[in-house]
């Protein structure tokens, strides 16, 4: 039953933001509708990266290494003679596991903590967004780096690092949140009529706080995918086998000197493609959710 | 609230925070996997020396111990010795850390500027094009890994053009001398400020040509939160009585907009600064890596690979005081400038 009432929620949130957008003037709509296509749009493009593909992107020598953009290789190949492009079809796999398995892990714990800390209030309160602050106050990636050296290698501990440094943003936005909704009429006669904790914080107030935890992940998404790219560019990858776009852009930086633009070109513009894709949703929904802007533009 | 007990309990308030940062460095490098000793020896040393090297690190003391060591000596400067080459750890960050001071500074100056006229202009023209294409522009500026941007402007600037070298501070081997005044020496470390203390154009100039790429790269990357929140507080102040009756009173247009209402859109944007710091330097790490800028974030990345744990934890335990450091200052000057805060 909880489940569905949170499905309900997420879907109250969606639906009728959706089949309002193209109503809307201004660009909020616009930046939802433009951010969800582009990053469907990749993600099917990486499912179905074995049939696009025109060569396997891990097979070295399919053409003379570094042939710069060319009728037969469109993006060129690299310093061992891989195609390019399919390696831009088939690279986006990591990053979105990545992405994916810390949005997950910092919503799973950064909302139930934030939940809890809030309603609990007190020393419990101030003991955990102290910690949480003092995270939030930590340049991110230094962070992960330091994460990534302890729980070594691979996508998990990768998207793990990277939770690490994303739970803070969840847990202060919940707690924000969960302040000023319970002070509302009707969280105060839930109460009155003796609802526990339990039922208030997850009937009453998870679903008014949905919104808002959309428009985090969002961000999160993007961030998630450019730290897991820096983290990748200093050495502390994902070893595998299989075509990165992170990997591809740190190895394009050896061969810099040698002209070979495009072999970090491309990589490159795929990591911003997929990081715009979710900032211009988060982007466009913060804006429908909290329209301070465009109400002054409908006065003016 | 008086500024004083503001200051006194903002100050108090961010002690706390410092340990915990310290504490989880701490505990974090203790649990690295692999002895850093054993690394250090490639499995060739004899025990006795295993033991001899545990004890000159002090790795040979009870879990306690070592942080006491590592807490007293943090406060007496002291950052431990160097796994790799046994040098002070605490003297080559300290030699690092005026090289990354520099590009920070430039860094926001450059994000500051750019973001503050784009915010502006996107303000001046809301919901035109020119507007969107700054908000696009803004928004795009999120989505770019700094490191990227920074291999681009090596490939134009340096591959291509040669107008600009691709990487380090200045000309291998000089480094500006600063100003000596009969026994009183001052040198920043700051190159570009050296140069200039020492009267040397030549040498500010070539300072400049190496900083202007890994700051510029920096600085429009962080610029996108500058422009948004100009524009969303200009937003408003252009339309205030004070903006609109400085304007009936023809004035010029440049000058109500940057004289009368940037000054109250200003202090957000100051606010700003100092939360974006942590993101600031979070980016310098990797602009140091892309462009071989020799500061603290490239001496933490570099020491990555040798696994150089002291090293590693000292860069990030100076990360951190300078983050809680500038915060602290921002809120500060804040407080200063805005009475309303103190209340």
């Amino acid at each position: 039953m909880d489940k569905n009432k949170i499905k309900k929620g997420i879907l109250l949130t969606i639906i009728p933001g959706f089949s309002t957008l193209a109503k809307r003037r201004g660009l909020a709509g616009k930046l939802v509708i433009a951010g969800a296509v582009l990053t469907s749009a990749i993600i099917i493009m990486t499912l179905l990266s074995s049939i696009l593909a025109p060569y396997n992107p891990s097979t070295i020598n399919v053409g003379t290494p570094l042939t710069p953009p060319t009728g037969k290789f469109p993006l060129g190949t690299d310093d061992v003679g891989r195609d390019m492009l399919s390696r831009i079809i088939a690279g986006g796999g990591v990053m979105l596991q990545v992405a994916i398995v810390s949005v997950v892990v910092c919503i799973s714990i950064g909302v139930p903590l934030g939940l809890f800390s809030s309603h609990t209030g007190g020393a419990v309160d101030r003991f955990f967004s102290l910690i949480m602050d003092s995270i939030y106050a930590f340049p991110g990636i230094i962070l992960a780096i330091a994460f990534s050296l302890v729980l070594g290698r691979g996508v998990i501990n990768m998207a793990l690092s990277i939770a690490v440094v994303y739970i803070p943003s969840y847990f202060r936005m919940v707690r924000s949140q969960v302040f000023s909704i319970k002070e509302l009429p009707y969280v105060e006669a839930a109460n009155s009529i003796g609802a526990k904790t339990r039922t208030i914080l997850r009937h009453y107030i998870l679903p008014n706080v949905l919104p808002s935890i959309i428009v985090v992940a969002t961000v999160n998404f993007a961030d998630a995918i450019l730290t897991a790219a820096g983290l990748t560019f200093i050495g502390l990858g994902v070893p595998v086998n299989v075509p990165d776009w992170g990997w591809d852009l740190t190895n394009g930086r050896r061969l810099l000197p040698s002209g070979a633009w495009w072999v970090i070109t491309f990589p490159g513009i795929m990591i911003i493609l997929l990081a715009l894709g979710f900032t211009l949703m988060g982007e466009g929904l913060s804006e429908l959710l909290n329209p301070r802007l465009e109400q002054h533009g409908d006065k003016t | 609230m008086t500024l004083r007990t503001y200051v006194i309990s903002r100050i108090v308030l961010t002690i706390p925070m410092i340990f915990i940062l310290l504490t989880t460095v701490f505990l974090v490098m203790r649990v690295l996997p692999g002895d850093p000793v054993q690394m250090h020896f490639d499995k060739m040393a004899t025990p006795e020396a295993l033991l001899n090297m545990r004890i000159q690190l002090g790795l040979n003391k009870p879990l306690w111990a070592q942080y006491v060591d590592y807490i007293v000596g943090l406060f007496r400067g002291d950052l431990g010795k160097s796994m790799q080459d046994y040098s002070s750890v605490g003297q080559q960050i300290f030699s690092a850390f005026p090289a990354t001071l520099e590009l920070a500074i430039s860094a926001t100056l450059i994000a500051v500027l750019v973001g503050i006229f784009l915010g502006v202009e996107s303000a001046k023209s809301y919901n035109k094009p020119k507007d969107h294409a700054i908000r696009i522009f803004s928004i795009v500026t999120y989505a770019i890994p700094v490191f990227f941007l920074g291999m681009i402007f090596q490939m134009v600037f340096g591959v291509w053009l040669h107008w600009l070298p691709t990487g380090g501070r200045i000309t291998p081997g000089v480094v500006p001398t600063g100003l000596t005044i009969g026994s009183l020496h001052i040198q920043t470390g700051l190159y570009t400020i050296d140069s200039l203390l020492g009267g040397n154009l030549a040498q500010f100039f070539e300072s400049i040509k190496y900083l202007f790429l890994p700051a510029l790269t920096l600085g429009l990357v962080l610029c996108g939160i500058f422009i948004r929140l100009t524009r969303t507080n200009m937003f408003d102040t252009l339309r205030l009585d004070f903006v609109t009756a400085a304007k009936a009173r023809g004035l010029k247009d440049t000058t109500v907009t940057y004289r009368y209402a940037l000054r109250n859109a200003f202090l957000p944007v100051l606010t700003m600064m100092g939360l974006q710091f942590a993101l600031l330097l979070g980016g310098a790490v990797l602009t140091e890596t892309t462009f071989s800028w020799p500061g603290l974030g490239r001496y933490l990345v570099d020491r990555i690979s040798f696994r150089d744990y002291t090293a590693i934890q000292g860069a990030v335990v100076v990360f951190g005081l300078f983050v809680a450091i500038v915060g602290l200052v921002v809120d500060l000057l804040y407080a200063y400038l805005d009475p309303r805060i103190r209340l």
